[in-house]
């Protein structure tokens, strides 16, 4: 980041560094292209939808591993979430908007099963300039941003399934995307001692 | 009333990669469409050789009795033309909008490949609402 009044800190160290970095964005292009070519390469690699959503995923599982680490030393003082929705509101808020910009647009639990939760957004970053073919059936390229969420769960010890999926909206041209995150049974025996 | 008649976008070795009509006036069907973009290619290419005069980069404006055509190229050789009322203004600007929606909504698609047919439906999406706004501007004067 470009120091205040014009001038760049010099640190002999990395260590002297301060942690917090402020403000920082990246092109919004840039990444898009990346993205791009991230979905173009592993779809070379693989025969099959399921294949290509599950590489994306763990492309975006390592992503999330890192994160939760920086995050959770730069945001919250070296404290790391116990509870089921305190990491929860930690990946909602601090997690999509360091990544994202923004708070993610919902977060719900499951109308249908006690362990599946749910954060929406009406257009997530990733797919804000994909076009996904009719012959590709119900692929989402969200898949990479349900990686980034399983590795912050996993890595903070709630093991959770995630996946993205389309919902289409009613009275909208688009559907939203919702990351439906499925705990597994250890986190909710655990979750319900605790209380 | 549609100041716009038809849009064409041509890849650089003269391809129709993507058509659209606008109103019912100068429709056309398939092969014509492929046919007109081709030649359009072609007479762009001899424009440039005509020219009397060094750095010319092919005709940008083509006006007839009852219509205008308007042509824009990018550097990478991708022509967007669009077939429009005589006399209709800022189509400049259009065909630029149209180029950023081009660059955002189909090169940044990982599901398409490079000098084939148009095929993104955030493509569309966005470009209907271009020529939407376009004609409300347009009706507003």
């Amino acid at each position: 980041m470009i120091g205040v009044g014009g001038k760049i800190k010099q640190y002999s160290s990395v260590l002297d560094k301060p942690l917090s970095k402020g403000r920082q964005e990246v092109s919004l292009s840039a990444f898009a292209f990346l993205f791009s070519e991230l979905v173009q390469y592993n779809q070379t690699q693989v025969d099959n939808i399921a294949e290509l959503e599950r590489r994306l995923e763990d492309a975006g599982y390592a992503v999330g591993a890192r994160v939760l680490e920086l995050f959770c030393h730069r945001e919250k003082g070296n404290r790391r979430e116990t509870r089921l929705l305190g990491i929860l509101s930690f990946v909602h808020t601090t997690v999509w908007k360091v990544l994202f910009g923004k708070v993610a647009d919902s977060l719900e639990k499951g109308t249908e099963h006690e362990d599946e939760y749910m954060i929406s957004e009406k257009e997530l970053l990733v797919n804000r300039f994909i076009s996904i073919p009719k012959d590709m059936g119900t692929f989402n390229c969200g898949a990479f941003v349900a990686g980034i969420v399983r590795g912050v769960l996993d890595n903070a010890g709630f093991p959770a399934v995630v996946t993205a999926h389309f919902v289409p909206m009613e009275g909208q041209q688009r559907p939203r995307t919702t990351i439906l995150i499925k705990f597994a049974d250890e986190v909710l025996r655990r979750e319900a001692k605790l209380v | 009333m549609a100041a716009i008649y038809n849009l064409f976008i041509i890849n650089k070795s003269g391809g129709l990669i993507f058509y659209k009509d606008y109103g019912s006036a100068g429709r056309m069907d398939t092969n014509d469409s492929l046919r007109l973009a081709s030649l359009w290619h072609s007479m762009h290419a001899i424009s440039q050789q005509l020219s009397p005069t060094t750095g010319c980069f092919g005709i940008e404006l083509l006006q007839a009795d009852n219509f205008d055509l308007h042509c824009f190229q990018s550097l990478t050789g991708t022509k967007f033309f669009v077939v429009c009322e005589p006399g209709a203004q800022h189509m400049e600007g259009l065909l630029k909008v149209i180029y950023e929606l081009y660059t955002d909504f189909v090169l940044k698609n990982p599901f398409y490949e490079m000098e084939m047919p148009i095929r993104c439906e955030l493509f569309d999406i966005h470009l209907s609402q271009a020529i939407q706004k376009d004609r409300l501007v347009l009706l507003g004067r």
